[in-house]
């Protein structure tokens, strides 16, 4: 197989693994969003009910589903625990280095779980917004890190069928 | 660094019940091996073979005996033409890199196939790198078969090694090795021809002389044999210069103390191996078909990796899950008790899923799910039940997680 690499992963990872929290569509979810693909080898789906209050928006539910390693769906079900009760301006500002410290710490290979599921929930909440025409003083116009890094990993899949189906083409 | 692992064991606790499938990577010593391997740490060979006293010569005694060993179980071959390295990995380093450093004035082409081990596809890169060889991979079919008109076509006069594996580590294929041999020897007969048999070593013919090749790696680890022990067969007048540097002993190419239990248990999996052959191969053939129609007939979305009929080696099944990640499901099953290995970027160092399984036409995401189990005497048929009753579970466990849906 190709080349392997220790993975000591926390028991919380482990046991999040084993029995992930608010897992699982969400029937009455106003975002639903997905980052990452099959190829990349890891996937997550965030579902997040929204409730309007005088002080902000509120996550009041939010979970997901997640093809992926451990760590994949360890970080998914930590951040969707960490999110719940937030206001989307305060939510918007956890990184992926707090999702990986609440899990232990990740191995670094695992980082990008990590912002993968942050990935997801900042598109998640940026397109909320702009389905609603609303840009919030809070929400920067540029993309985040994690936001491109999640592009970045989605492109490299695409960029690589594409040249194998040229390849295949030119041989054709 | 150790705590953490620690408190993840113990997290993980002790399974009930455990089937080991995982040969691949390494694997358990049987009791046989271990009580003849004890006696060299401290009661007899415990020094130097190339030192002139008892405990040297005794030493000496035991790597000769494996030597002989291991030299009858390839075609009879003289002894001498034994090296013993610390592993698999070692060996094709020798084969490859050794000969390119002896040759490097000559340079050339070294043709290896797409889905070799990497301690054959990075040796040979290392030498196209830094010693002026040109490193070419030979693509296979969606078997793993190399055709021979393709063959053909990249072996050239230019060439001037090729290594090719007898059977394949991952997918089980067994490479029509002869025909291959006579295509290169045809084009040029000072062509040295290396095939890595560390997985066909015990399961297939190993005769050097009716395969007609130049070197051999084996290793001791995939027979039950204990890690940290491989072999090279170099056939007498191919010159090698070894790539490790320091005071040689007994192996003029492979320098540093030899380790003689390690030498003295991997002759008697030798010799456990070769004992039965023919029952044991078809036992064990009989537990794999077993496993790979017990998942496939009741595990929905299943791709059987590598070629379904007479080049499949006896042992192998890999098989992959669609729409589960590969290690995960090596989680899962480990917290039930079952150890096997996946073919999954996330278990990788570069997060590229096996070059072998993409080789064979595999997408990435059938790659990602893919399962490796290796069978051996040593499994039972309760064993492969157990599978079959913890495996559909676990595969519909995360299936269910994820939103990648049929």
């Amino acid at each position: 197989m190709s080349s392997r690499i220790p993975l000591p992963y926390s028991p919380k990872v482990l046991e999040l693994f084993r029995n992930p929290r608010n897992l699982g569509p969400l029937e009455d979810a106003d975002v639903v969003e997905m980052a990452g693909s099959p190829a990349c080898g890891d996937m997550i789906k965030l579902y997040l009910k929204i409730a309007h209050m005088e002080d902000g928006d509120y996550i009041e539910k939010a979970s997901f589903e997640s093809y992926g390693c451990a760590a994949n769906i360890a970080t998914a079900s930590i951040m969707t625990e960490l999110i719940i009760g937030k206001r989307l301006e305060d939510a918007w500002r956890i990184s992926w280095k707090d999702v990986s410290n609440e899990l232990g710490g990740l191995p670094p290979i695992k980082y990008h779980c990590s912002i993968l599921a942050v990935g997801a929930l900042k598109r998640g909440i940026r397109s909320y917004y702009r389905r609603l025409g609303i840009q919030p003083g809070w929400l920067p116009k540029d993309l985040t890190i994690e936001e491109k890094q999640v592009i970045e990993e989605e492109k490299l899949m695409e960029r690589y069928y594409r040249s194998m189906a040229s390849l295949d083409a030119n041989q054709g | 660094m150790s705590g953490r692992v620690r408190e993840l064991l113990r997290f993980h606790g002790n399974p009930p019940k455990e089937v080991y499938y995982d040969i691949e990577n390494s694997g358990f010593v049987p009791k046989e091996v271990i009580d003849v391997m004890l006696p060299y740490f401290n009661s007899i060979g415990y020094g130097h073979p190339a030192i002139t006293h008892k405990p040297g010569w005794e030493a000496l005694e035991a790597i000769y005996e494996a030597k002989e060993a291991l030299a009858r179980t390839i075609g009879n071959v003289d002894p001498e033409e034994i090296i013993f390295t610390h592993s698999g990995t070692e060996s094709n380093n020798l084969a490859i890199l050794g000969y390119a450093l002896r040759n490097r004035a000559r340079r050339g082409k070294i043709v290896v196939s797409s889905i070799e081990h990497l301690s054959v596809v990075f040796p040979a890169q290392h030498a196209s790198e830094l010693l002026g060889f040109k490193a070419v991979l030979v693509p296979v079919d969606d078997n793993g078969l190399i055709d021979p008109e393709v063959f053909k076509a990249y072996v050239d006069r230019e060439t001037v090694l090729v290594s090719i594996q007898l059977v394949n580590h991952e997918i089980g294929t067994i490479q029509r090795l002869r025909e291959l041999v006579d295509i290169a020897k045809d084009v040029n007969p000072d062509i040295v021809f290396h095939t890595d048999a560390a997985d066909a070593y015990g399961w297939v013919q190993v005769d050097v002389k009716k395969l007609n090749v130049d070197m051999m790696t084996i290793s001791s680890h995939k027979i039950h044999g204990p890690r940290g022990v491989g072999a090279l067969y170099v056939r007498s007048g191919i010159e090698l210069e070894s790539p490790l540097k320091g005071q040689l002993s007994v192996e003029r190419l492979w320098p540093g103390v030899e380790n003689i239990p390690l030498i003295a248990g991997f002759k008697k999996a030798v010799e456990i191996t070769f004992n039965g052959f023919d029952s044991r191969i078809d036992y064990v053939r009989r537990l794999r078909d077993k496993l790979i129609k017990g998942i496939t007939s009741t595990v929905p979305h299943t791709l059987v990796n590598g070629p379904l009929n007479e080049y499949r080696v006896a042992n192998n099944a890999n098989i992959s899950f669609l729409f589960v990640e590969g290690e995960a499901l090596t989680i899962e099953l480990s917290l039930n008790g079952i150890y096997v290995s996946s073919g999954s970027a996330c278990s990788s160092r570069v997060l590229e899923p096996s070059h072998v399984l993409l080789a064979i036409g595999r997408k990435h995401e059938e790659a990602h799910g893919s399962i490796l189990f290796k069978l051996t005497r040593y499994h039972k048929e309760e064993d492969v039940d157990y599978t079959l009753e913890v495996l559909p579970k676990a595969v519909e466990r995360l299936r269910a997680v994820s939103p990648w849906k049929p």
